[in-house]
């Protein structure tokens, strides 16, 4: 189905990537030894964005050795990457990958913020509840991906339940740790304002758990995106893993190279955007200092 | 001192001056036995400490008043009525403050406002009102952490004042506050206790805070915690701070409360 672009993709694997002129760039920040601390409190994002620079300097000379055959530095890394975006099958591959993420996140998300806050609350349902997802989340999930199979088949279904495997115990367990730690002091203090339960809950325990819960959300989309390459890999190649294995099986070592890296940038902004949301829409404190 | 020999369960004779009248109450944490059969009335309109060792009790015997902590045994009434829970005319202040990190001074204040559903205007005015009262005006939309331990205190003042309730509960208030800003809250707190006519209960483990700030000193021994002896200072409150900490009812009286203290607590 993805013949056009994966014959397009091959081309382009033959030309070589410009080099040397961006390198100093990459390096010169790091010369500025003396305001590194200052630096660092200072501006964040320079920070940031100065130890990705190493990173990819030190991809480039890794790449350059070369430590392997099948290695690729990163400026063709980055080069394969833009002809992947620009010949459009990056963005097919997205097309489908995205569909089991988004809706197995946004289960697990809706499910597993529900569950945690219930279990939180009630001791019963932390009984009947809290024990599945206690060794759901220590069970090795990757090795039980390819049983799904043999149930749901190779479809949207069975990737979505993936992702889901993956995503929901930390996301459960998380919300029920925050809820069952909210600061025992606000809760007396919204009873002594006569706060019934249902503002105790609304207007107390579920913002100051607020930032637990959201690192379970962070951390359950990580394991979605592990979920979801996981299946596509190990499933039917599909997506992102189809364009993955594919560059592969064709030794197009930069194209694979600028696949999986792909799936970091697309999980890191995603991340980025949450953290973005929690702190616009529930704790605005931390918007300063 | 008659409220430790009052008869359980007897109508006090000071019925019509007692805001607040505590009979009996005995609290068992488990087998830690914190507060043994006390029995006290706090009169409307003044400010009545309570003054102990730390861990005798105190803060379990304002939150049993406050009907956040149920006794073991014996009963608290408010106005006569029996407490069974926290309810519009009691308001605390909590020890470690109690704000909400999320939530502006605004909203801190307006909480309690809030949570008995009166509307967004209303409340905020009442709240502005009273962070005037507490010296916090221009701080309305800065959160906790950007405010000192004082501030963080006179926020919690300040939503216990807003539900307008007739009997205050502060626990410690002071505790977390370094010393300098101590003494200021203590005489903001006198020209509050003035102006707002309310029945003060301070929970203190400081024995000039007690003397300086209080109508009525009410002495706990060690746990088991009883009432081991009931002080009214003499002080005339008319007079400058300073003139106040260097009268001589104020040191005889913090003296008295040492001796005490020395045979009671020992
Ligand atoms: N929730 C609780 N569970 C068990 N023991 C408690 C609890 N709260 C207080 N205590 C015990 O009761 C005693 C009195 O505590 P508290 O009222 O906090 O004293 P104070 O406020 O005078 O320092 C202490 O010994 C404390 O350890
Ligand atoms: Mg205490």
């Amino acid at each position: 189905m993805m013949a056009s672009s994966q014959a397009n993709s091959r081309v382009n694997s033959q030309l070589t990537s410009p080099v040397n002129g961006p390198v100093r760039a990459v390096h010169s920040p790091a010369g500025r030894g003396l305001g590194l601390g200052r630096l660092f409190t200072s501006h964040p994002i320079a920070v940031r964005v100065l130890s990705l620079g190493l990173f990819f300097l030190i991809w480039e000379i890794a790449g350059r050795i070369p430590i392997s055959y099948a290695f690729p530095t990163f400026l063709e890394t980055l080069y394969a990457f833009s002809s992947l975006l620009l010949d459009g099958s990056l963005i097919a591959a997205y097309g489908s990958t995205l569909q089991p993420l988004v809706i197995g996140v946004a289960i697990s998300g809706i499910v597993g913020v529900g569950l945690g806050i219930v279990m939180g609350l009630s001791r019963k349902a932390e009984w009947l509840v809290a024990p599945l997802f206690i060794v759901l989340q220590s069970a090795p999930m990757a090795a039980l991906i390819p049983l799904i199979t043999f149930v749901y088949g190779i479809g949207l279904m069975a990737k979505t339940l993936a992702v889901i495997m993956l995503a929901l115990p930390v996301i459960v367990l998380n919300g029920y740790k925050a809820i069952r730690n909210a600061n025992p002091s606000l809760v007396a203090m919204c009873r002594s304002f006569q706060g019934t339960r249902l503002q105790q809950i609304t207007k107390v325990i579920i913002p100051d758990a607020s930032p637990v819960i959201f690192a379970g959300l962070r951390l359950g989309l990580a394991a979605g995106f592990i979920g979801v390459i996981l299946a596509e890999l190990l499933i039917t190649p599909t997506g992102i893993g189809d364009l993955i294995t594919y560059h592969r099986s064709v030794a197009n070592y930069a194209e694979m190279y600028a696949a999986v890296v792909s799936i970091i940038l697309v999980s890191t902004l995603t991340l980025a955007a949450l953290e973005a949301f929690e702190v616009r829409v529930l704790r605005p404190e931390k918007k300063r200092g | 001192m008659t409220e430790s020999t009052a008869p359980v369960h007897a109508v006090p004779r000071t019925e019509g001056d007692s805001a607040v009248e505590v009979r009996s109450i005995c609290k068992y944490y488990g087998d830690i036995e914190a507060l043994r059969l006390i029995d006290l009335d706090f009169p409307r309109g003044k400010l009545t400490t309570l003054l102990g060792p730390s861990g005798c009790g105190k803060t379990t015997l304002l939150k049993i008043i406050a009907g956040l902590v149920e006794p073991t045994s014996g009963d608290v009434r408010v106005n006569g009525k029996a407490v069974t829970g926290p309810g519009p005319e009691r308001a605390f202040v909590f020890q470690d403050f109690a704000l909400m990190p999320w939530a502006t001074v605004m909203r801190n204040v307006a909480f309690g406002l809030e949570l008995k559903g009166m509307g967004k205007a209303e409340r905020q005015s009442i709240a502005r009102h009273y962070i005037a009262e507490v010296g916090l005006t221009g701080f309305e939309d800065k959160y906790p952490h950007e405010l000192s331990g004082g501030m963080r205190q006179r926020v919690g003042l300040a939503r216990a004042f807003a539900v307008n309730a007739e009997v205050l509960l502060l626990d410690e208030p002071f505790s977390a506050v370094d010393e300098q800003n101590r003494r200021k809250f203590q005489e903001d707190l006198l020209q509050l206790v003035e102006k707002e006519r309310k029945t003060f209960i301070f929970v203190t483990h400081s024995i000039e805070e007690a003397v300086y700030v209080s109508d009525r000193i009410v002495l706990l021994s060690r746990r088991p915690s009883r009432v081991a002896q009931i002080i009214e200072p003499k002080i005339d409150r008319t007079a400058s701070p300073d003139a106040i900490r260097r009268d001589q009812g104020y040191l005889d009286t913090v003296e008295e409360i040492w001796q005490g203290l020395k045979h009671y607590v020992d």
